[in-house]
């Protein structure tokens, strides 16, 4: 097990190594220049050098990289060229509030998914093809288009939510409940978005585990001793069909926190995603670099927790690991 | 196979595509012709749904804040979503191809490393590696297309690595190498012919997949650039007039839903025609 897991995670040190190498190499080779965005067109060629000179961007690009790298791993993560603040502390006001998005949406969507598969594949089928197309649909749903739309409704029509941003205006003043049921309120939206579409994919997944696993000879055996539709379900199905779930949940991360990346767009929510796209369009190569890296760390650490599961569940996986 | 005609997914999503297809091809037809006219923009801006002009023109889908006819800009935007998806799955596909191919063909270091390349890119955050890409360049349609192409090849390279794995151990691969015939040629014209089948599928789900990446892209201004309409930007361009023209933004978003679900059944279906353990379900 314990050698299983350090493969894994030395596979996981490569990603994050090749997936910042190559941000750097991009964000680096892409045209566009952040000092002639932060000092204007008025400035001239002396003031672009000297202020290129305290960035230290005039190095040769492998220098840069090996001093981005040393900075990095020592915690030192720069400051931001547009704005001027500590990288760490952009990113520290960033990251609990995408970890908070995500992180909820995806238990609740495979809660939800989970439910509505095990419901369907025991379900008639009339009521399968229902819920198969309207799971459909909501896998196919564009995240930043039904975020555009729940606004419409819920914000524009109905003035029940608000649309922007984690906090009210207000949020300074406000104290206990009402500084709660803020934050909740900015919530509902992004939250709903995100895990409308996850719950899609997740009850599709679902249903397709819970069939292969309903028509194996076990499952007969569980019925015709008589146990209960419900506890069949409970103990045989479900826990078997858990497996590849759990494996889909740990490779649909990189996917979900790209979506969060537009969702956080189209709801101005403070997350890294929203940062990242400032960051790349403004060419704040600090910013960039950190942000990709977080994100990274994230979803690698988000692969070896679901490795760690699937044995957690698996108790044949669990057996096999220890006897070797 | 055959079955596959009387399935209903593959058949709403053949008829679905189709449609969408053939509106986009007889664009000048089915339109006014021109997305991006502009008239009396103070006399036509934001007319509803199934509204009249001053100058007698119908708007199906009313008009947006310049006064473009959406239904018009829709079936123009089509051609552009359809095609830069199509091209990116083309793409994808040929990359995953020769990836996969090359990976299941030759045993050693070769599949060791485009397996371990595979895997690296699909662990990648896919919409921050297009990010990125697409600041690489001035945004422009074939940028698009490329982004997607080179984003989008892993899952088809993973399959194809596996069937040509397995069809090179096959008696008739064996039979095709002991009458002399090149390695090179055994894979172009044995194996990969009869790997590509489970490709299908692929294609199916990632052409509903490119359409829904290019409009991300265009929704965030990286991607197909206004006035070309792409159902991206109209989307991006309705999020502005939400509020007094919520079709606008509307109209596109749900034409784009409408195509992903055509792609992601007629994909199911195809998979479950190919994998005869699951052929029961196409008998509904």
């Amino acid at each position: 097990m314990l050698s299983h897991l350090g493969a894994r995670a030395l596979a996981g040190a490569v990603v994050l190594a090749g997936v910042v190498t190559l941000t750097f190499l991009l964000v680096r080779l892409a045209p566009g220049d952040p000092v002639e965005r932060l000092l204007g067109p008025t400035a001239t060629p002396a003031q672009l050098a000297v202020q290129r000179r305290a960035l230290g961007l005039d190095r040769p690009l492998a220098a840069q990289y090996a001093i981005w790298v040393g900075r990095f791993a020592r915690g030192d993560w720069g400051r931001s060229i547009a704005t001027g603040r500590p990288v760490r502390v952009l990113l520290g006001e960033a990251v609990p509030a995408t970890l908070a998005l995500v992180g909820t949406s995806l238990i609740l969507s495979y809660l939800l998914g989970l439910a509505v598969g095990a419901w369907q594949s025991g379900a008639s089928p009339r009521v399968d093809t229902a819920i198969s197309i309207t799971t459909v649909t909501l896998f196919a749903l564009p995240g930043f288009w039904l975020g555009l739309m729940l606004v419409m409704t819920f914000t524009y029509w109905m003035h029940w939510l608000p649309a922007f941003g984690a906090t009210g205006l207000d949020a300074d003043g406000l104290t206990g409940w009402s500084r709660l049921a803020d934050r909740l309120r900015h919530f509902a939206l992004p939250l709903a978005t995100l895990t409308l579409i996850g719950v899609g994919g997740a009850a599709r997944f679902a249903r397709g585990a819970m069939r292969d696993v309903r028509s194996q000879p076990f499952v007969r055996t569980a019925e015709a001793k008589g146990l209960s539709p419900f506890l069949v379900t409970r103990r045989h199905v479900a826990r078997n069909a858990l497996i590849p779930i759990v494996t889909l949940l740990g490779l649909s991360l990189p996917a979900l926190f790209s979506g969060a990346v537009l969702v956080e767009a189209v709801f101005a929510w403070p997350g890294v995603g929203r940062r990242l796209v400032e960051a790349v369009q403004a060419r704040d190569y600090p910013v960039v670099m950190a942000a990709t890296a977080v994100t990274a760390v994230l979803v690698v650490a988000g692969n070896l927790l679901t490795d760690l599961s699937v044995a957690w569940i698996d108790p044949r996986i669990r057996r096999e690991k220890r006897q070797s | 196979m055959r079955g596959l005609w009387r399935d209903r997914r593959a058949a709403f999503g053949l008829a679905l595509l189709a449609l969408v297809t053939g509106a986009a091809v007889a664009g000048p037809l089915v339109s006014s012709g021109n997305p991006t006219a502009q008239h009396d923009v103070v006399a036509t801006r934001f007319l509803r749904p199934l509204a009249t002009d001053h100058a007698g023109s119908f708007h199906v889908l009313g008009t947006d804040r310049f006064g473009r006819d959406v239904w018009t800009r829709l079936v123009y935007g089509a051609r552009v979503s359809l095609t830069v998806g199509a091209l990116a799955v083309l793409l994808s596909v040929v990359i995953g191809v020769l990836v996969g191919g090359a990976a299941g063909y030759w045993p050693g270091p070769v599949r060791t490393s485009l397996l371990a390349l595979t895997d690296f890119v699909l662990a990648l955050p896919r919409v921050v590696l297009l990010l990125l890409l697409a600041a690489m360049a001035r945004p422009s349609t074939v940028l698009v297309i490329v982004v997607l192409g080179l984003t989008g090849w892993m899952s088809v390279a993973r399959l194809v690595h596996g069937e040509v794995r397995s069809l090179a151990a096959r008696p008739f691969v064996e039979g095709a190498i002991a009458l002399g015939v090149s390695r090179g040629r055994v894979l172009a014209r044995h194996i990969l012919p009869n790997a590509l089948t489970p490709v299908i599928v692929s294609v199916a789900l990632g052409l509903g997949n490119a359409i829904m990446l290019e409009a991300s892209l265009s929704f965030l201004g990286v991607g197909v650039q206004p006035p070309t309409p792409s159902w991206g930007n109209m989307i991006a361009s309705g999020r502005d007039t939400l509020v007094n023209a919520p079709w606008v933004a509307a109209a596109p978003g749900v034409a784009l839903v409408l195509v992903v679900v055509a792609c992601t059944l007629l994909g199911d279906a195809l998979q479950d025609a190919l994998d005869p353990t699951t052929r029961y379900e196409t008998v509904r």
